[in-house]
This record gives C-alpha cells, sequence and structure tokens, in this order.
C-alpha cells in the first residue's frame, strides 16, 4: 500500500508542478493545492501506516495500552491543512479581484507595475 | 606606533563630523597632524640605523592570524617619512589652494584618511591588515579624484582608478593567501625564515604573478597605467601626493618589500625588466607628446615608476641602491614640479606649455624652485637626481650580456624625462611674458614656500650625500637587498663610461629641448592611435564583461517567477538524479509494506483519475470538482490509516475550498490556452522528473529507521500532564499551543484580507467621499 502512496505522492507534486508554470492564474492555484496535498500526504505518509489505532488514549485508560499511530506528522499535517485553506481562499479572492480589474487571467499580462486601476 | 596609524583615521572622522563647530583658521591646525607624525618618524632614524627593523605587536584577529603588527625598517621608514613630510607640505599648501571651498573639510578627512592608509601600507607587517589598508588608499584615492564630484570626467576618472586598483588589490589578496598557504604565515618577518621554502614551491609563479599584477596596477605600470592621466583630474595637491609621491610608489614598495623574500629568481627579474623598461620608455615618449602640463608630468612620474620597476627587476646591489635613492628623489622633484603645476594653474588659469612664458618676472621664487626641481629631474650635478642616476648606469652596465640594451634604454628614457621636466620646471618661467598673463602675481608664501622646501632638500642631499647615505639610504638597502652590505653615496665617481653616459645624457637633453616645442599637432597626430591604446582596449573589455553579465542576469533574472522555479527544480533535479544514479541503492523492503485491501485501491484509482482530469480538463468547473475529489481521497486516506482529526479537518476544508472556488471563479470565462505544444511538453517531462524525484526520496526516507520519542513522550505524558486523551489535540493546543495561537492569527490575517478584497473599492463615486 505504502508504494501507491508513494506513486500517488510523487503524481501530486508532478502535477502541482506542472499547473503551477501555466501562465493562468486559476491553474497556478490548481496546482499550489496539488502540491499541498502531495506534502500532506508525504508528511502523513512517513509517520507509517497504522490501521484502526488513532492516537486516542481509551477511556479509564492513563496511557496506551496498544499500538497507536504516530500523532506527531498528524499535528502538522493538520496545521498544514488548516494555513493552506488560509493561503488558498485569500488566493483565490485575490484573482478574482485582479481579473476583475484588469480583465485578465494571464500572469505574463501583469508583468507592468504601471497599470492604471 | 598603532596611534600614529590609527590617528589620520580618527582625525578623517572628527573633520567630517565637527568641522562645522571650527572656525576658518582651523586649517592650520591640520596640518600640526602630518607635522607631528613627521617629527615622530625622525625620532626612530638612530634606531634603524642600529638595530635594523622593530617590531610593534597588537592582537587584533588571533583566530585567522591576522595581527596589528608593524615592522618599521629603513625600507619603510623612508616610506613613513615622505608620507608625512610631503604630507605635510601639502598640507600647508591645502589651506591656500583650495580656500574657501566648501567641501575643504571634506578634503582634509579624506587626504588625512588616505595618510593614514599609506602609513598603514608601509608599516603593517601581516599580509592581511597591509591589505586592507591597501584597499582603502584606493578608496580614498577615489574620493579625492573624484573631489570635484559635478564634473562627469572627474567621476569617471575617479571609477576607472578604483576600479583598476580594486581589482589589482583583489589579484594581490589571491596572491597574499597562497602565500600564506605556502609559506604558512601572514607576518612578513616570519615568512622571511622559508623564502627558499617558497621560491621552490610549484605555487611559487601564481604568487609572483599575483603580486605584480597588484603591484603593476596600483604603480601604474605597462598596460595598466591609464588611470594614472586620469587621476590628474583631481586637485593638485592630491595629484602631488597621491599620484606623484606616495601611493602609486605603493606598489614600487610592494616589490621592493618582497625582494628578499620572492626576488633573485628568473621570473622575477625578467618579468620585471621587460614591463619597468616598456613602461618607462613608453611613457617617457608619451609624455613629449603632451601639451598639458599636468600630463606631462603625469606620464613622467608612470616612466619613473617604471625605471623604479626596471631597477628592481635587474636586482643587483648597484640597482637595489639606485632604486633607493631614486623614490626619494624622485618624490622630492617630482612632488616640488605638480605643486609648481598648481601654482601656474592657480595664478594664471592655464596648464598649456605651450603657452606659458617668462613668468619669473612676477613669481621669481616658485621660479628658482621650478629650475632646481628640472635639474634635479634631468640629474644635474650637486642634485639628489645626479647620484640616483649614477648609481642607476653603473646598475645597468654590470647587468652581463644585456648591459648595452638596458642602459640604452635608460639613456633613452632618461633624455626623454629631462625634456618633460625642463618643460614642466623651466619652460614656463623663461621668455617674454604673454601679454595675458600679465595680471598673475606672486600667491601667498604657504604655496611656494612647500615646493622651495622640496628643491632645497633635492640640492641639499645631493650636495652633501653623506646627510643621508648612513642615516637613511643605509637601512633602505638592507631592508631591500637583504644583505649588509655597506654602501657609500659619492658625489664625483671619478673620470668614467658612467660619467661619460651622464654627460651625454644631459646634452643630448638640452639640445632637444632646444629643439622640440612642445606642440598641440604632434599630440593631436598622436590620438590617431587611440583605439589601440590599452586604455582602449581594455575599457572596451570592461564593456563586454558588463553586456555579458547582462545577458546573463536577463537569461536568469527574466521577471518571469515560473521561470526561476524551472530553472532551480530543473537544476535540483538533475542533481539529484545524478546522486541517486550514481550509487544509490534504491530498494523496497517489502517487509514494512502493508497489504493492499480492494476499498484501497478503488480509491487509489479515484485519485489518480482526478488529478489527471484536474490537469488535463480545460473547463474550470471540471478541473475544480477534480480537485474536491482530491481533497476527498485523501481525506479517505486520513481515515483509513487512523487519522480521524485529519480527516475530519480535511473534510470540511475541502468543502469550503471547493465551494468558494465555485462561487467566486466559475463566472469567469473560460480557459485560454497560453502556452505552445513544446513549452507544455518541456514543462510536463521537468514536472514528470520533480515527481519522480520526490516519489525516489519519500521512498528512500522512508526505508530509513526512524525514532519515535518524540511521539512517544508526548503520547506517554498526554493524559498524565495534560489531561487530555486525544493526543493529536492535545498537541496542537497544550504542548504546540503558542504555534496554534499564532496560526490562528494568520488565518484572522487571511480572513481579513479576504474581506477587504472583496470590500475593496477602487473607483469610489463622488458622492461616498
Amino acid at each position: 500500500m505504502e508504494i501507491l502512496l508513494i506513486i500517488i505522492i510523487g503524481l501530486l507534486h508532478a502535477g502541482g508542478l506542472y499547473m503551477l508554470l501555466r501562465r493562468s492564474m486559476f491553474k497556478m492555484i490548481i496546482g499550489l493545492i496539488l502540491l499541498g496535498n502531495g506534502a500532506n500526504l508525504l508528511i502523513f505518509l512517513l509517520g507509517r501506516l497504522v490501521k484502526g489505532h488513532p492516537p486516542v488514549i481509551e477511556d479509564g485508560m492513563k496511557v496506551f495500552a496498544d499500538i497507536y499511530a504516530d500523532p506527531v506528522p498528524q499535528a502538522l499535517v493538520l496545521t498544514a491543512i488548516v494555513i493552506g485553506f488560509g493561503l488558498q481562499s485569500f488566493a483565490i479572492i485575490l484573482i478574482k479581484r485582479v481579473y476583475n480589474v484588469l480583465h485578465t487571467d494571464d500572469l505574463d499580462e501583469l508583468n507592468s507595475t504601471d497599470e492604471e486601476i | 606606533m598603532l596611534i600614529a596609524v590609527i590617528l589620520g583615521f580618527i582625525f578623517a572622522i572628527l573633520v567630517s563630523f565637527f568641522s562645522r563647530f571650527f572656525k576658518k583658521a582651523i586649517p592650520f591646525v591640520y596640518s600640526l597632524l602630518p607635522l607631528s607624525l613627521f617629527i615622530f618618524f625622525l625620532q626612530f632614524l638612530g634606531e634603524i640605523k642600529s638595530k635594523g627593523h622593530i617590531l610593534f605587536h597588537y592582537q587584533w584577529i588571533p583566530s585567522l592570524g591576522i595581527d596589528l603588527s608593524f615592522r618599521l625598517d629603513g625600507l619603510s621608514l623612508l616610506f613613513a617619512l615622505m608620507i608625512t613630510g610631503i604630507g605635510a607640505l601639502v598640507f600647508i599648501y591645502t589651506t591656500y589652494y583650495l580656500k574657501g571651498h566648501k567641501y575643504l573639510d571634506r578634503f582634509y578627512g579624506y587626504l588625512s584618511m588616505f595618510m593614514a592608509s599609506m602609513l598603514g601600507v608601509v608599516l603593517s607587517d601581516n599580509l592581511m591588515s597591509m591589505f586592507i589598508f591597501w584597499e582603502l588608499t584606493s578608496i580614498s584615492s577615489y574620493f579625492l579624484i573624484g573631489f570635484n564630484n559635478e564634473d562627469p570626467a572627474s567621476r569617471k576618472s575617479a571609477l576607472t582608478a578604483l576600479s583598476i586598483t580594486g581589482f589589482g588589490g583583489l589579484v594581490m589578496l589571491s596572491g597574499i593567501i597562497l602565500l600564506q598557504a605556502v609559506g604558512g604565515s601572514y607576518s612578513f618577518t616570519e615568512l622571511l625564515n622559508s623564502s627558499e621554502i617558497i621560491k621552490n614551491s610549484t605555487s611559487y609563479g601564481w604568487i609572483i604573478a599575483l603580486f605584480f599584477v597588484g603591484a603593476f596596477t596600483k604603480s601604474a605600470q605597462f598596460p595598466f597605467h591609464f588611470w594614472l592621466p586620469g587621476a590628474m583630474k583631481a586637485p593638485t595637491p592630491v595629484s602631488t601626493y597621491l599620484h606623484s609621491a606616495t601611493m602609486v610608489k605603493a606598489g614600487i614598495y610592494l616589490l621592493a618589500r618582497f625582494t628578499p623574500l620572492l626576488g633573485d629568481t628568473f621570473w622575477w627579474n625578467s618579468t620585471l625588466i621587460t614591463v619597468g623598461a616598456v613602461t618607462m620608455v613608453y611613457a617617457a615618449i608619451h609624455s613629449v607628446l603632451r601639451v598639458d602640463l599636468k600630463s606631462i608630468l603625469a606620464y613622467s612620474t608612470i616612466s619613473a615608476l617604471g625605471i623604479l620597476v626596471f631597477l628592481i627587476g635587474i636586482g643587483t646591489e648597484k640597482a637595489l641602491l639606485a632604486a633607493g635613492i631614486f623614490i626619494l628623489a624622485h618624490a622630492l622633484y617630482k612632488a616640488a614640479l605638480f605643486l609648481i603645476t598648481g601654482i601656474i594653474d592657480h595664478e594664471t588659469g592655464s596648464r598649456d606649455v605651450t603657452k606659458l612664458a617668462g613668468l619669473q618676472q612676477v613669481m621669481m621664487p616658485v621660479a628658482v624652485a621650478g629650475f632646481i626641481a628640472a635639474l634635479s629631474s634631468a640629474g644635474v650635478p650637486l642634485l639628489l637626481g645626479f647620484i640616483s642616476k649614477e648609481v642607476m648606469y653603473e646598475a645597468t652596465l654590470q647587468f652581463g650580456n644585456w648591459a648595452i640594451i638596458l642602459t640604452a634604454l635608460a639613456v633613452l628614457t632618461k633624455i626623454l624625462l629631462l625634456v618633460a621636466g625642463f618643460w614642466a620646471g623651466i619652460k614656463p618661467f623663461t621668455g617674454a611674458l604673454p601679454e595675458e598673463f600679465k595680471k598673475a602675481k606672486l600667491p601667498s608664501p604657504l604655496l611656494w614656500v612647500p615646493p622651495l622646501l622640496l628643491g632645497i632638500m633635492s640640492l641639499g642631499f645631493g650636495a652633501f650625500p653623506s646627510l643621508i647615505g648612513q642615516t637613511l639610504i643605509q637601512p633602505v638597502f638592507s631592508s631591500i637587498s637583504g644583505t649588509d652590505t655597506v654602501i657609500q653615496l659619492k658625489l664625483w665617481h671619478g673620470f668614467n663610461l658612467v660619467l661619460i653616459l651622464s654627460i651625454f645624457t644631459l646634452v643630448s637633453g638640452g639640445a632637444l629641448y632646444w629643439f622640440l616645442k612642445p606642440s598641440k599637432e604632434i599630440f593631436q597626430k598622436t590620438l590617431r592611435f587611440e583605439s589601440i591604446s590599452p586604455q582602449n582596449i581594455i575599457e572596451s573589455g570592461s564593456k563586454i564583461f558588463a553586456s555579458f553579465a547582462g545577458i546573463w542576469t536577463r537569461f536568469f533574472q527574466n521577471g518571469y517567477l515560473r521561470n526561476y522555479v524551472i530553472t532551480i527544480l530543473a537544476f535540483l533535479t538533475l542533481l539529484m538524479a545524478y546522486r541517486l544514479f550514481g550509487g544509490v541503492n534504491i530498494y523496497v523492503d517489502w517487509e514494512q509494506i502493508s497489504p493492499v485491501s480492494h476499498y484501497e485501491i478503488i480509491v487509489v484509482v479515484l485519485m489518480i483519475i482526478s488529478i489527471l482530469f484536474a490537469i488535463s480538463t480545460n473547463s474550470r468547473s471540471v478541473s475544480i470538482v477534480a480537485l474536491g475529489v482530491v481533497g476527498f481521497a485523501n481525506c479517505l486516506f486520513f481515515l483509513f490509516y487512523s487519522a480521524p482529526d485529519l480527516a475530519m479537518t480535511q473534510f470540511s476544508i475541502d468543502t469550503l475550498t471547493v465551494l468558494l472556488f465555485m462561487l467566486v471563479l466559475v463566472k469567469l470565462p473560460k480557459n485560454k490556452q497560453y502556452s505552445s505544444k513544446g513549452i507544455k511538453v518541456r514543462d510536463a517531462v521537468l514536472s514528470l522528473m520533480f515527481g519522480t524525484l520526490i516519489a525516489i526520496l519519500t521512498l528512500e526516507v522512508f526505508e530509513e529507521p526512524s525514532s519515535y520519542e518524540v511521539s512517544k513522550y508526548f503520547a506517554d505524558n498526554a493524559y498524565l500532564l495534560a489531561k487530555g486523551r486525544n493526543v493529536v489535540n492535545v498537541i496542537l493546543v497544550d504542548y504546540r499551543g503558542f504555534d496554534t495561537m499564532i496560526e490562528t492569527v494568520v488565518l484572522v490575517i487571511a480572513a481579513v484580507g479576504v474581506y477587504s478584497l472583496i470590500k475593496l473599492d477602487l473607483n469610489p463615486s463622488k458622492k461616498d467621499l
């Protein structure tokens, strides 16, 4: 299973980079999100896959009695997901705004700073 | 000793910051600085004569082997005396020359900074600190050449001088480092002991080549000489001080200083003789082709520097002695000539040697000073120039098979320099006074006393060589040659070949002065060869370099962020691929791999399909939906592998993102095709390579055994210390609570940003205002 996940991680990174290199701002954001997903999955995978044992201590116990999934990568990924959302939502609104003002989706047309706004 | 060197820097800082509090009389006070230093150095004469050298040691950066240690021996004492002595005269001269100039204080600041750095160069025993002072002289020279900062030509000359000397300094730095690597020390005194090791090492050639570039650029040797005539844009006191008497001699100092350490080998001698001879003849010819007094002096200075390099290159005891005397003789007469030129310029407003004449009628003392300086430069008996010339001819005549050629070159140079010296020191004062200069008058003694004083010294030392023979020249000779030979300075060498050559020089020089008149026409003709002059070649070389740098920069810094990404990632990928293929064993440890169940396969397939859709589709809505599916599949993976919190977060966030996307972007027009097929293929190849790289790296990391200590600590203490059962939550809100708080702040900022972008009205109608 890990091998399949590694392939998916590679695919997400490849797809993310490809979209990041497009001239369209919309595609760029898609690329950003794909890359983010790939990175999250990578960190998660490196905590090793454990089925059915979430890192939650059972009621009445004080410590884990059984094996448990690694909580540290989970905490990291959780933070990353939330921050990623902040970034994505801001970027989405921003390109919408840019489009409304400049009527273009093409990054290369934003190179000039003298645009009348 | 440290204070003596540093004083100039302190003074420069004080002057530039506090001068406004002083009154006008203060410039005279400034001159006390070099004067007192001059007296300070004078008192070492006796000690140096008896002891040879004195070392002063101050720690600076011991960990790098860089110390502020100063070595005072004959050579450095001669330079220190010249720097402070001529410095004092120049300081006094400037009080009148630049009287009332609005930046006078700044000028003194630069000048004393230069003096301090120059003292640092000649006194430093540690080569690193010598390099630092060396560069400081270049920098202060830059400021002084560009002192008339409103004149574009001044600025250009200043920049040329700085780039040439700065370049040479950097080259010399590598020479110093190489020398340290071979000799094991930055201290000159310590290196002297390993002279043989250095000369026999394989790096010897490199070391002397690098030092030569440093010395030749500083001392304006062919083909780096052209910055010096340009540097004449500086006010005359600067030309006197930096570009004739002291700074340009720093390269000579360097060569003389390293003669006992690196000298007396075939490459050392032949390179120096060749470069010196070319420079002295080339510049001497140029000096009699010019009509501007300062240009004449500039080229004759270059020629004199060439003579010094030439003499050091010959390297026999006689030649080194001649070099030692000539350093002093040249400083005395050339500084005087420059100061006189400054007076003429100041009083008549002209430096055109074809027009100037008859000024002795109005400024007799200046004429006397000019006369003495010109005669000393010509090498007339009873003047210091005569002694140096005699010893020089003796040296060239003794030089084996090449004696005739070298002597001929020396005589030719001397004849031409005689003419140049007469033009500068005698021609302006003789003949009939032209109408336009009738109004010129004798300036304040502040201007004419310094050159006269220099002339008296030339005369005194020349007529009574014993005055300096044992006290000054002997220690100088000992430190250049590194031997204990006792020298004798004599006025009369007997009736021999040298004397005949001397007389021949004087007679033919005098005849040439009589027949050859400075003329603008000849000068104009030489301009035709400008396109093949070293200046032009080096300047166009630097232009090509600049445009190459421009192309290089525009290629990499082309303003397209994605091209930067491509460059960086392509480089990274290729580099890593090279390493991975070059010996890393990629394997899969099947023991660690968990089995695959059918529902997992479904999710994997779903994910792959949706990634491909998100990339390839041309419709916005389809790609947003595909993106949503990718997110949800991710969410399922989290769920499968015991991460319920992640699954919940991912689920809600993914939903929100898709909704936001749909609401905001779906109204935009259809995607356009911006890129050509070729670019797409290129990007796709790079992306696939990058993805493969990440996958391989993940696999590699995955195969590495990892440590769970941190996780175990959190898991063990989550309930006991933090009273929480969900370890992930405990980590986030308790152990890493501060992180989470900052994260919340980030989200709030993003939310404020989103809100204000939505509400922002860029074209408010008038009623709102």
